[in-house]
């Protein structure tokens, strides 16, 4: 497929790693962050690790939605679809994240919650159409590329005058997590994680363009390459970022030209603008409670906001004690570093949400690496 | 979650609605979010929207620019 299959060519992935291979100081170690789960999965599947020469290091990050997003959420959304008798609409993505009891959206299901998939929210704003006696929550969690359908459906609810719809929101921030990173103790005092530099999202680009990350490379003196999430992509944006070190540079520089501009698509930003404002703060799996990192629906709109809708309180809950998903979402461990990886937790069984999705990094490790470092 | 795949326009309107093809798949998407889309332009679809328009310049130049060889290597 045009745009795809040219840019999975193995041939050419082992020219880019031979010019890494060059470019590469053999005495300085390369430690390089991929922000987003989209990356890591391509990294994962692609053993494009394995193509690295051994002083290049890729740190994941914290760029998957469903990974970073905590029980206290799923709670608020389980106890909708349970005890409100109201039908729940979610992303696929969402329904085997572990919440507490034990239970998951989807095992909500199982109970009798009337919980739907949907690929799209024109699908979840249909579902509220169709049932018009019923109240029909979105659950809508995501970063910057999800944001804008759910302004789009909220805009559309109330010129239907759809008063039956409404929406969790749970919508996340890019930048404001990478700032958390960068600050973290284990980034700017200890060490512990050193970060050279960040591979910067392909898709959320596209939405808030590459003018964002032009504050990390200025302030924090960070390197910074946007890339495609297809494996030469990956590869390129590795090469750029070895580049920018050796040369002492600190750049955002834009690998997906192809879909990336400096200003992002406008009309998609004036939309959230519109619609949401900022949360003065909220949690998140692994990083904590960040200031300002996430998004709540405008008063104009209050209707349809499920918060406000339900008297829906937040609770934090704490995670699985044994699993390291917090760590390992800050970049501080990896997913075999867990004690429970790969036995108590899989993806059919996950513990931690960063084994739901496969862009989480030990569903990712799960599915292409784990038998790589058995020998 | 933040998949997108690239995919090519085929039918445009009536208002926000297009078709897309993806490998001869057939789907019903919006472009509520992009302006100026065009019968034959690729899109990256993303949850049903149109996020944006691919550029088959600057994709060109990217692929260009993976089969160049590293400086260092042309020295060695």
């Amino acid at each position: 497929m045009k745009y795809i299959d040219e840019f999975r060519d193995g041939a050419v992935a082992q020219g880019i790693a031979a010019n890494i291979a060059a470019a590469v100081e053999p005495q300085r170690r390369y430690s390089f962050m991929e922000f987003c789960g989209g990356h890591t999965h391509a990294i994962s599947r692609y053993g494009l690790s394995d193509l690295l020469p051994p002083n290049v290091r890729m740190v994941h990050g914290p760029g998957c939605p469903v990974c970073v997003l905590p029980i206290g959420r799923v709670d608020l959304a389980i106890n909708l679809a349970l005890s409100r008798d109201v039908i729940l609409c979610t992303y696929g993505d969402t329904l085997r994240v572990p919440a507490s009891n034990g239970l998951s959206l989807m095992k909500a299901k199982a109970r009798g919650g009337d919980i739907r998939m949907v690929y799209s929210t024109l699908d979840a704003l249909q579902v509220a159409r169709d049932n018009p006696q019923r109240e029909v929550v979105f659950f809508a969690i995501g970063f910057e590329t999800t944001t804008p359908p759910t302004a789009l459906a909220i805009q559309q609810a109330q010129q239907e005058q759809l008063a039956n719809f409404s929406v969790l929101c749970c919508h996340v921030l890019t930048p404001a997590a990478i700032t958390q990173i960068l600050e973290s103790p284990e980034v700017r005092q200890w060490g512990t994680v050193p970060i050279d530099g960040f591979i910067g999202p392909a898709h959320v680009s596209t939405v808030i363009g590459s003018q964002p990350y032009e504050f990390f490379a200025e302030e924090y003196r960070k390197p910074v390459v946007i890339a495609g999430f297809e494996p030469l992509d990956v590869m390129q944006a590795i090469l750029m970022l070895v580049r920018q070190v050796n040369e002492g540079r600190a750049e955002v520089e834009n690998e997906f030209a192809r879909a990336v501009t400096r200003e992002g698509n406008l009309k998609a930003q004036d939309r959230v603008a519109e619609v949401f404002e900022l949360r003065r703060e909220f949690e998140w799996r692994g990083l904590g409670i960040v200031p300002y990192s996430a998004l709540q629906i405008r008063e104009r709109y209050a209707a349809f906001d499920a918060e406000r809708r339900f008297d829906l309180v937040y609770a934090s809950v704490s995670d699985n004690k044994a699993c390291e998903c917090g760590a390992i979402l800050r970049g501080v461990k990896r997913p075999q570093d867990c004690k429970i990886f790969g036995t108590v937790c899989t993806p059919e069984n996950p513990i931690g949400s960063c084994m739901v999705s496969s862009e989480g990094a030990c569903a990712a490790h799960y599915s292409y690496g784990r038998y790589k470092d058995m020998n | 979650m933040c998949l997108a795949l690239p995919v090519k326009v085929v039918e445009v309107g009536p208002g926000d609605a297009a078709v897309v093809d993806l490998g001869g798949v057939r789907k019903q998407i919006s472009l509520a979010l992009l302006d100026g889309v065009q019968v034959g332009d690729y899109v990256i679809l993303h949850v049903g929207y149109a996020l944006s328009r691919l550029d088959p310049e600057e994709a060109q130049k990217t692929l260009a620019l993976f089969s160049e060889l590293d400086q260092s290597r042309l020295a060695a």
